[in-house]
């Protein structure tokens, strides 16, 4: 029984790790230029078949290195064309565009790939088991979490010393007066979104070690990732980060108990968040 | 009497147009179920209109309603040998008190929060849809039902084998349901709306209950969602998750949008050119979706006012 916890609890751990990453992207656009991404989940199934399209060339690392990157090429480039335009109209037009544009991709790379489960080949060193007696504790995905865990440090290094990171931040707070100090608004937006998409894609070729590939695989990923945020706190991406693991380990937990209930309890909890503390763990006052 | 307007004009056209719509749609390719399925999906969209257009909120979680309207109407017939009548009661009943209950927790939020929240609960009832499947069939949807003949009192309406005879058994319900929500817009309480769609702050200082104002205008507009998903499931004889999830909320705003959502027909409008547009890719491609993701960016960047609101912009100018 323990053993049997403590696997669901990792297993939890792993895919809130996800949910998280998902999250922190979605979470950096939606902060600094209010546009829910719906397309989040089909950048991130675009990571993983660049991934899958590399590897005969590059080899993993080179895919791991290489996929996220062009992901995130791609997402500059639906910035500057389709929702550079839309910042400072009403939210629901993003969220529109982004959600026809998550149909798109989704469809793009059934079109190209084909419908079906493709597999995703990982070292062979990464995928055996490092004990026999917690058999569920591969290489690969020990190497998930410190991999996730490694970008979210570097991510919130960023946003803590680097110029850039200090101006997004900046900007979540108010943009008005960073664009009045100089800052190039457009750019800054331009880059934190690719930041984002960067994120997503780097899940993607993850996910795509764990799961296989399937055009929809963005699909089961994005809605935890809303709940996440909103547990968390709009506005705050260390609440973000909380909010995925949190979600993450409950599911798992639950589904040991009661298995049917484990895509429900998240969104119970959701609830149960909005009713006692409705800005979420660790949003701002008033800021919504 | 009223005057003749040009907007009495265009009412008296539509009315016309619907009246008559399962004699003329033969003849231009269309079939009568195509128009039933324009009636219940414009329905969807008016209701969603109401919340969004009028009184200011985006909500992108309408299919849950929407589709706990069917599924309570399927679960009502397969199990418990109800009637069309009774099944469409327990769909709009179940779906309204499911709306309140969320409405209760999510009407102090407020623009992107508010959007964000109705997406997310919207989709607690497709999971429950998709993992009860000894119930409710889960990926396979509901099916295992089919509408009965309604009995009047004084006549039975064959709604079952009689295509046209359905059509205006739905555009009875579309009427009704439309007429009951322009008569609300037009009341104090939908103006009370409009203006706390243009200044919330304003409407508050002057002693208006907001948050009770948003909770009921969500809960009229939930009510008849779910009215029209209990018609879509009488339309199929069938339920699906589908129809749930989240895709279905963004189809009835972008009905809604295409309309023109400052424009009380122009969800109708929408819905007419939304549906006819799909059946007619999704005969012709496989790759329908790739189609309307584009059609859906296409009138974000080009046409945010939607038909009817460019063409009043035209006529005002």
């Amino acid at each position: 029984m323990t053993q049997l916890i403590l696997y669901n609890v990792f297993n939890g751990l792993i895919i809130g790790a996800f949910y998280a990453l998902m999250a922190l992207g979605l979470s950096l656009i939606l902060n600094l230029s209010d546009v829910i991404n719906f397309a989040h989940g089909g950048f991130l199934a675009v990571g993983a078949y660049l991934a899958y399209a590399l590897i005969p060339f590059i080899g993993f690392w080179g895919a791991l290195v290489v996929a996220p990157i062009l992901t995130a090429v791609l997402g500059l480039l639906v910035e500057r064309v389709l929702i550079r335009p839309l910042y400072g109209r009403d939210v629901l037009y993003s969220l529109l565009l982004t959600f026809g544009l998550a149909y798109m991709l989704q469809d793009g790379t059934r079109f190209i790939w084909g419908p079906q489960t493709l597999p995703f080949s990982v070292p062979d060193w990464l995928s055996t088991p490092l004990s026999s007696q917690f058999f569920f504790l591969t290489g690969y995905r020990l190497f998930m979490v410190l991999l996730v865990s490694a970008a979210v440090i570097a991510l919130f290094l960023i946003l803590r010393f680097s110029r850039l990171g200090i101006r997004i931040r900046a900007g979540t707070r108010d943009l008005e007066t960073v664009s009045a100090l100089g800052v190039n608004v457009r750019m800054l937006r331009s880059l934190n979104f690719g930041v984002g998409i960067y994120l997503a894609g780097l899940a993607g070729v993850l996910a795509a070690g764990m799961l296989g590939l399937q055009p929809t695989m963005g699909d089961s990923l994005i809605m935890p990732s809303f709940v996440a945020i909103i547990i968390g706190g709009l506005g705050s991406l260390p609440g973000t980060l909380v909010g995925g693991l949190l979600i993450g380990v409950a599911s798992g937990v639950t589904s040991v108990f009661f298995p049917s209930a484990s895509d429900a309890v998240i969104y119970i909890m959701m609830g149960i968040v909005l009713l006692i503390r409705p800005r979420g763990l660790f949003g701002e006052e008033g800021r919504f | 009497m009223p005057k003749l307007t040009a907007k009495l004009a265009f009412d008296i056209v539509v009315w016309a147009l619907l009246a008559t719509m399962p004699y003329w749609l033969d003849q231009l390719g269309g079939y009568t179920q195509l128009g039933s399925q324009i009636l219940v999906m414009a329905l969807a969209a008016t209701a969603l209109n109401f919340l969004l257009g009028y009184t200011g909120m985006l909500s992108f979680g309408h299919a849950a309603y929407f589709g706990l309207g069917a599924y309570g109407l399927g679960m009502t017939i397969k199990y418990l040998a109800g009637g069309t009548l009774s099944g469409m009661l327990v769909g709009v009943v179940v779906g309204t008190l499911a709306a309140a209950l969320i409405g209760m927790l999510i009407v102090h939020l407020r623009g992107i929060y508010f959007a964000m929240v109705t997406i997310a609960f919207g989709q607690v009832f497709y999971f429950i849809a998709f993992r009860w499947d000894n119930v409710t069939g889960g990926d396979n949807g509901l099916a295992g039902f089919h509408r009965l003949p309604v009995s009047l009192g004084f006549a039975t309406l064959d709604i079952v084998k009689n295509q046209i005879t359905f059509y205006y058994f739905v555009l009875a319900f579309f009427a009704i349901s439309v007429a009951v929500m322009a008569w609300l817009l037009r009341s104090p309480f939908g103006r009370t709306l409009l203006a706390i769609r243009e200044n919330e702050r304003r409407a508050r200082f002057l002693g208006i209950p907001v948050d009770r104002h948003i909770w009921l205008s969500w809960l009229i507009s939930c009510f008849f969602v779910s009215l029209a998903g209990a018609l879509y499931g009488l339309l199929n004889n069938f339920a699906d998750p589908h129809a749930l999830r989240w895709d279905q909320s963004g189809v009835f705003i972008i009905m809604a949008v295409l309309g023109g959502m400052r424009s009380f027909w122009g969800p109708l409008v929408g819905a007419a050119i939304y549906v006819v547009l799909q059946d007619y890719l999704s005969s012709l491609t496989q790759n329908w979706m790739s189609f309307i993701g584009l059609f859906f960016i296409l009138i974000v960047l080009f046409f945010p006012r939607g038909m009817l609101g460019i063409i009043r912009r035209r006529v005002a100018s």
